[in-house]
């Protein structure tokens, strides 16, 4: 009955084709990805083979292309008939099965791989049985959902009034809810610390338009500045922050005097050679900074001068003793948790903050078109330079937060990967936008961190998602500029376009 | 001349004097002299590659000029000599706005945002530099609204107060037109220089212009300069034309002048063989 509704349908022959083609793409990759392992066994190493892995990747490869291909043209029945019963098997299997053998998980070795198949092949259903319920409904152009997206966009921004003070409020009890346990805590701590690079680095990407490929470097900066203040004068972490914010800052002038004049690819190369000099300069200043082996016994942050450890060293007091609490290791989590988010809150209210400043509007500007910058007497190179000195500041605060928490700081943490990351965060977000950074920051730092069972094809994983965030929404998560100051007020819930 | 620069009255908006721009070998701009005052348009047409955007380019700052000196008198400010100028300092100190050929808005900003943008300066230094403005004290409040007020006369005038929110690059290419020549009044120059103002634009639209500019010349006093193709533009408002060919000047003067000068003439529909056409080195081109 589909049949006759839907105009274009591909041939069974080229459907099996293409399937056929995929499976073989798939069976290549995995009889050596998956095919074999080799694991420590008494007496040496041992090739195991998996080529029952290597068969269901293969098979469902061949029956997950055919099921893409008819949903795509409608033909919904025979997808929501074979893709719900899949899916209860897989969650069957994955939830009973551990009884055949509890050495593995049925119906595949890995949990991950379970779940991940079954919300595919249930997502999969339950769009075969939309389909088949609103039988000759048009399938959506390709144009048609980038604008729905855009849509979505609009939509969540209008909504971050919401969104944002929820999450705020989220995070502010998260260490008191039931399953906040450390190692949630010390994700919670992670995403926070990128959510504040990725907002700072904001500022000089997403508002300036200056691509910097070596933010880490700022990061870097502040690390280290708090590092040896604490080390060589004994400087405490809040009255040592605001000068690492200084010093990432002036080392936010340094590197912006000599790019003044470069634009695009060549301030991006420039900037990334600069994130391997500072990189490189601590590696090799080894009276100084200690070198490959960094610094250790960097002081934790304290409460108002209290600790937050069991014992209080000489002419201290401990934050447990003082209020009369038992102490509980997890006391210092929440503290850094804390400060964290106040650290992100402080970065995020200023950057909103800024944004409807004129020097906040001239970034934007630089962005859009720097020649009509320089026709209306704004003066570009003081422009760049604040947007760079303000965008190493916040690296610089979030380096400083660093270097407390791990209590232990070497080069080996500021590599370029970690300028990748925080620039990825923020074009996934969708540049300029706050929230999006959020998003980015939860999907790429928090899930990876999740997912630490799939091993070395977490950042295959993180790889596929970028990629395929890239294909949906070019222009990243939210990608939705609402004007800085308005003439009229906003025109009901949908505004212009 | 010189003696008389500080002469008052009828002084001259703007002095070019023996301006040379020199690109390697090519002469661009070859030994150009002429006045532009206050109240007046002063058209600069000439064919293609004669030279007139390299002057513009010269008069704002973007190009430094081989030779040659720019004064330009601000009546309130004094007298300033561009050539010696940052392109930046141009617009925000000596008054002089330009548009661009091809539009040069910012696109993905609101209309309002753009004007506002136009008068940076003057909020940032109400805004302390912006820390004024963090702590949202009244003086940058205050200053703020003024220049929204100064947008909305402007927004008024070019008939965009209904879309001032949308963004510039949304517009039809009329409005982004005249929205450019209302940004670079938001500047508040003495001298608007303004780059094919009418290209691509429909009689109606052409039209409009037409009456845009005679107001801001007529209403605000300042001197326009004008490059244009547009010849229903440039005769119909231009009270001053000088006329470029391969980056000389060949004739300047009153449009009936000009309509009748058999160098313009010449220029424009090709060579008559014979007269003034050797004494040109032809070093363009």
């Amino acid at each position: 009955m589909s049949e006759a509704a839907a105009a274009s349908i591909t041939p069974t022959r080229d459907m099996l084709r293409d399937a056929g083609l995929m499976a073989v793409v798939v069976f290549g990759l995995s009889f050596s990805l998956v095919g074999f392992k080799i694991e420590d066994v008494p007496g040496g190493l041992a090739i195991l083979t998996r080529f029952d892995g290597v068969f269901f990747a293969t098979a469902l490869a061949f029956l997950g292309r055919i099921g893409v291909i008819m949903l795509r043209e409608q033909r919904a029945l025979p997808i929501a008939i074979t893709a719900l019963p899949t899916a209860v098997i897989i969650l069957l299997l994955q939830l009973f099965a551990g009884d055949l053998d509890p050495e593995r998980t049925y119906p595949f070795r890995s949990t991950v791989v379970n779940w991940s198949l079954f919300s595919v092949t249930l997502a999969m259903s339950l769009r075969a049985i939309w389909l088949t319920w609103h039988h000759g409904g048009a399938a959506r152009s390709r144009d048609a959902r980038e604008k729905a997206m855009d849509l979505v966009g609009a939509k969540v921004q209008d909504a971050a009034r919401f969104i944002g003070p929820a999450l705020l409020g989220f995070a502010l009890i998260l260490p008191f809810l039931p399953f906040a346990d450390r190692r949630l805590l010390d994700i919670g701590i992670l995403v926070l610390t990128y959510i504040m690079l990725g907002w700072g680095l904001n500022i000089v990407v997403g508002l300036a338009g200056l691509l910097d490929l070596g933010y880490v470097a700022f990061y870097a900066v502040g690390a280290y500045s708090y590092a040896l203040l604490a080390q060589y004068f004994d400087l405490g972490f809040f009255l040592a922050l605001p000068l690492a914010g200084i010093l990432a800052a002036f080392a936010g002038i340094l590197l912006g005097f000599p790019v003044l004049r470069l634009r695009g690819d060549y301030l991006a190369i420039v900037t990334l050679g600069f994130g391997e000099i500072i990189r490189i300069i601590l590696l090799n200043w080894y009276t100084f900074t200690g070198g490959p082996d960094g610094i250790s016994g960097i002081p934790r942050p304290t409460f108002f001068g209290l600790e937050l450890s069991k014992r209080a060293s000489d002419g201290g007091d401990t934050f447990h003793t003082f209020f009369g609490l038992t102490y509980s290791p997890i006391d210092r989590i929440i503290f850094l948790f804390y400060l964290i988010l106040a650290m992100a809150m402080l970065t995020n209210l200023f950057t909103l903050r800024i944004r409807k400043l004129p020097i906040g509007r001239a970034w934007e500007a630089l962005r859009e078109d720097e020649i009509a910058c320089r026709s209306l007497g704004m003066n570009p190179r003081n422009t760049k330079l604040t947007a760079f000195s303000i965008g190493a500041m916040f690296g610089g605060f979030g380096g400083s937060f660093f270097a407390t928490r791990q209590g232990f700081i070497s080069p080996e943490s500021f590599t370029f990967i970690e300028s990748a990351v925080i620039l990825a965060i923020v074009v996934l977000g969708g540049m300029g936008s706050q929230l999006g950074v959020v998003f980015a920051a939860i999907l790429l730092i928090g899930l990876p961190e999740f997912f630490r069972e799939l091993q070395q094809y977490r950042m295959l994983a993180f790889g596929l998602a970028m990629v395929m965030i890239m294909v949906w929404r070019p222009s990243g998560l939210l990608a939705h500029r609402e004007p800085t100051l308005r003439l009229h007020p906003p025109p009901g819930k949908g505004s212009v376009k | 001349m010189n003696a008389v620069m500080h002469d008052t009255g009828t002084q001259a908006l703007l002095t070019v004097e023996h301006l040379t721009m020199q690109f390697g070998g090519l002469i661009a701009i070859n030994d150009v002299s002429f006045e532009a005052n206050p109240r007046e348009i002063t058209a600069i047409i000439g064919p293609n590659g004669a030279g007139k955007t390299t002057l513009f380019n010269c008069l704002t700052g973007f190009y430094k000029p081989t030779v040659g000196r720019l004064a330009l008198h601000h009546p309130q400010r004094g007298r300033f000599l561009l050539e010696r100028m940052e392109g930046y300092d141009i617009p925000a100190h000596a008054g002089v706005a330009r548009t661009f050929q091809n539009i040069r808005l910012f696109p993905e900003m609101s209309v309002l945002e753009n004007l506002i943008l136009a008068q940076h300066n003057k909020l940032m230094r109400a805004s302390g530099f912006t820390f004024a403005g963090l702590l949202g004290l009244p003086m940058y409040r205050d200053a703020e609204k003024k220049a929204i007020d100064l947008a909305r006369y402007w927004l008024d005038h070019i008939n965009l107060t209904e879309r001032a929110d949308w963004n510039a690059g949304n517009l039809p290419y009329g409005d982004q037109r005249r929205l450019e020549i209302a940004r670079a009044m938001c500047t508040e120059p003495v001298l608007l220089c303004l780059d094919e103002p009418a290209a691509g634009l429909n009689p109606k639209e052409s039209s409009e212009l037409n009456q845009l500019l005679t107001y801001i010349r007529d209403e605000h006093g300042i001197g326009l300069l004008l490059i244009e193709h547009d010849m229903s533009v440039v005769m119909g408002i231009s009270d001053h034309i000088v006329v470029l060919d391969y980056g000389r000047m060949i004739s300047s003067g009153t449009p009936e002048f000009i309509r009748n000068d058999p160098a313009v003439i010449s220029a424009y529909l090709g060579e008559e063989e014979s007269d003034d056409d050797t004494d040109i080195p032809s070093g363009g081109v």
